[in-house]
């Protein structure tokens, strides 16, 4: 390493995405906002897998979405490679989004019917004009099938001919058309038997070991994000509730909503389940059109305190790369 | 240990389909005593929710049909029932609860009529009885504010109470078997837990025997006390859940286990998968259905399927090397 900096791809400060409630059948008014992002920081560094957990109404996707600006920004800065994209439109965000690319959870929807892998696969090219001459064109097809696993004869088949794990491939040999520093992964194997989702997360590792990827990874099973992710996000209701090195989150979880996500996935050993404290949380996550006053944790939490109801904790630095927004860790 | 209160003996269920008949469920057999705990595990299409289905003779006809077996509940194999004769066992001696409690619930009823209607319906109770017992029944599967939620329909309630309520309705003529097909897989990880601890807890309270279908290897290692693990419609290795985590002996259920990530493993290290997909029931190898995938064929698998033979006490595999798998 040249530099002792650390070579930043993305950094994300305090980014909110809030859509508008409408009401009235003639009259239209907002009556009131889904804070999907609620003020979400974080940076992602070169060659590293962030992993983004939560559960449904996180803003998981949202903020993943967001930052591809797929969806509107309402306040809050996104630079990518050392660019503020976050007030780009679409044209000015047509260079960048070569650079930033996306792989999506269904592969049965994401991917067109009519179209042959061959042409899904070099779509991205045509589109920014990058595809070339014929014989260009099918060697790139043919190295990025190959580089995701398939042959090169499938070039020339159509997506219902494949089995959930070769779509998955389909979609990530298409997302790595343009040689993109970052992927958004968004729940890339949850709709995967499960035999299937180890041969897919191999192949995320093994394409960043070879391209030097970054990678955003967002699902909703910690077991998977964490093997997966160097450093891993816990969010809740819109927030970043806990932020850690892979290792440290499983081994000394702060946040009590981290502790009951962990609490919550059992380990498939029996011996191990049957020595486990099963600590289980109460009641479900909140609606994030009224998210709880103060912490918006302390509807659910345990170790819950008077000062919890009533001001929200800030992300707080812990050190050795943690951080936790938890009235707990207070001084 | 006397009768098992469910005895399935070589079921098979055939679907039949443009590309031919296919065997969904294969020559299964398995036991199950009064409360105990039985995982049935397996990927997309291994027959786990058709095996389900079938103890309780759900399986559309046509194009389903159950080809062969017997069903021994209590003594009395469902299968030669009459329709009303198995309508008297569903939902009141057997229960069932399945993995999307919207589709299962009425959404022009209220949430309190529906659980108190097998209670009218199969112990002749009077309505009014019935709905304070639905109340009771609620407040048994920890919904908050039961006497007011009776009255709310399936749409005002979130994903993990309408699992709550689908408990309750289950429970509601305290049946000595309830078939639970992914109950928890539409709900997040946090409600997961709830509902399968309060699905174990109640079980445990009624003393009813309990068949989890799940395709997650750690739900299993907490709940089942008994598995049998399904592929290609066929049971391939069955036995209590601590010596089958401990001793697996069968090349799919070790490949399964080296290929989910663990919690509490070091993280970072490579996963060893399963090669290949699930297979095409409609399209099945003559031989073992894994062969394609198993890194230990021989060509007695490719051309011989095997049976499912004791390999240690209490524990069954349908391997040829089931003897040499062992650790």
């Amino acid at each position: 390493m040249p530099s002792s900096a650390p070579d930043i791809v993305l950094e994300v400060k305090d980014l909110k995405v809030h859509f508008p409630v409408m009401a009235g059948a003639v009259v239209r008014r907002q009556i009131g906002s889904v804070k999907a992002v609620d003020g979400v920081s974080f940076d992602v560094r070169r060659g590293e897998t962030l992993g983004l957990v939560g559960e449904s109404g996180c803003g998981k996707s949202t903020t993943g979405l967001a930052i591809l600006k797929m969806i509107d920004i309402t306040s809050g800065e996104v630079k990518f490679e050392g660019e503020d994209i976050s007030a780009y439109d679409r044209s000015r965000m047509r260079p960048i989004r070569r650079r930033m690319q996306m792989v999506y959870q269904d592969p049965f929807g994401s991917l067109n019917p009519r179209m042959k892998v061959s042409e899904i696969v070099g779509e991205p090219l045509e589109v920014h004009g990058l595809a070339g001459d014929r014989a260009t064109y099918d060697t790139r097809v043919a190295s990025l099938l190959d580089m995701v696993g398939l042959l090169p004869d499938m070039a020339d088949r159509y997506p219902h001919e494949f089995s959930g794990g070769q779509r998955q491939r389909i979609g990530i040999a298409r997302a790595l058309a343009l040689d993109p520093a970052l992927i958004i992964c968004d729940e890339p194997v949850s709709a995967l038997d499960v035999s299937i989702q180890a041969q897919v997360v191999n192949l995320f590792q093994e394409l960043q070991e070879r391209l030097g990827l970054t990678y955003i990874f967002i699902a909703h099973d910690l077991a998977v994000v964490r093997h997966i992710s160097h450093r891993i996000a816990v969010m809740y209701l819109g927030r970043i509730v806990e932020i850690a090195p892979r290792g440290e989150l499983y081994a000394k979880p702060l946040h009590p909503y981290t502790q009951a996500l962990l609490a919550a996935i059992p380990i498939p050993d029996p011996e191990v389940e049957a020595s486990r404290p099963q600590q289980i949380i109460t009641g479900e996550v909140p609606s994030a059109m009224r998210p709880p006053p103060g912490c918006r944790f302390h509807t659910r939490c345990p170790q819950v305190m008077d000062v919890c109801k009533s001001a929200d904790p800030p992300m707080r630095d812990m050190g050795g790369g943690r951080a936790v927004a938890c009235h707990l860790y207070e001084p | 240990m006397g009768a098992p209160l469910l005895s399935v003996n070589n079921l098979s269920t055939e679907f039949r389909t443009e590309r031919g008949i296919v065997k969904a469920v294969d020559d299964v057999s398995f036991d199950l005593a009064a409360g105990e705990t039985l995982a049935i595990v397996g990927e997309s299409g291994s027959g786990k929710s058709v095996t389900a289905m079938s103890i309780l003779r759900l399986i559309p006809d046509p194009p389903g049909k159950i080809s062969t077996g017997e069903v021994v509940f209590d003594g009395q194999n469902l299968l030669t029932l009459s329709d009303e004769q198995i309508r008297a066992i569903r939902g009141n001696r057997i229960a069932m609860i399945f993995q999307e409690p919207m589709s299962s619930l009425n959404p022009s009823l209220t949430v309190g009529l529906q659980i108190a209607e097998p209670i009218n319906l199969h112990r002749k109770t009077p309505w009014a009885a019935a709905m304070d017992m639905a109340v009771e029944l609620l407040g048994r599967v920890r919904m908050s504010d039961a006497k007011s939620r009776i009255k709310a329909y399936p749409h005002q309630f979130s994903g993990g109470m309408r699992q709550r309520a689908m408990i309750a309705m289950a429970l509601a003529c305290q049946p000595q078997l309830i078939i639970a097909d992914e109950p928890t897989t539409a709900l997040d990880v946090t409600v997961q837990a709830q509902i399968l601890a309060l699905l174990k807890e109640v079980t445990r309270a009624a003393n009813s025997a309990l068949i989890l279908i799940t395709h997650d290897l750690g739900v299993v290692a907490r709940y089942a006390d008994r598995v049998c693990v399904m592929y290609g419609g066929r049971i391939v290795e069955a036995g209590p859940a601590r010596e089958i985590y401990a001793r697996p002996r069968h090349p799919y259920t070790i490949g399964l286990m080296a290929s989910v990530p663990r919690l509490d493993q070091e993280a970072g290290s490579r996963l060893v998968p399963i090669e290949g997909s699930p297979p095409n029931l409609a399209n099945l190898p003559p031989g073992c259905a894994f062969a394609p995938r198993c890194r230990r064929a021989a060509d007695l698998c490719r051309n011989h399927r095997p049976l499912l033979v004791q390999s240690a006490p209490d524990h069954l595999s349908a391997c040829h090397f089931h003897a040499q798998l062992s650790t």
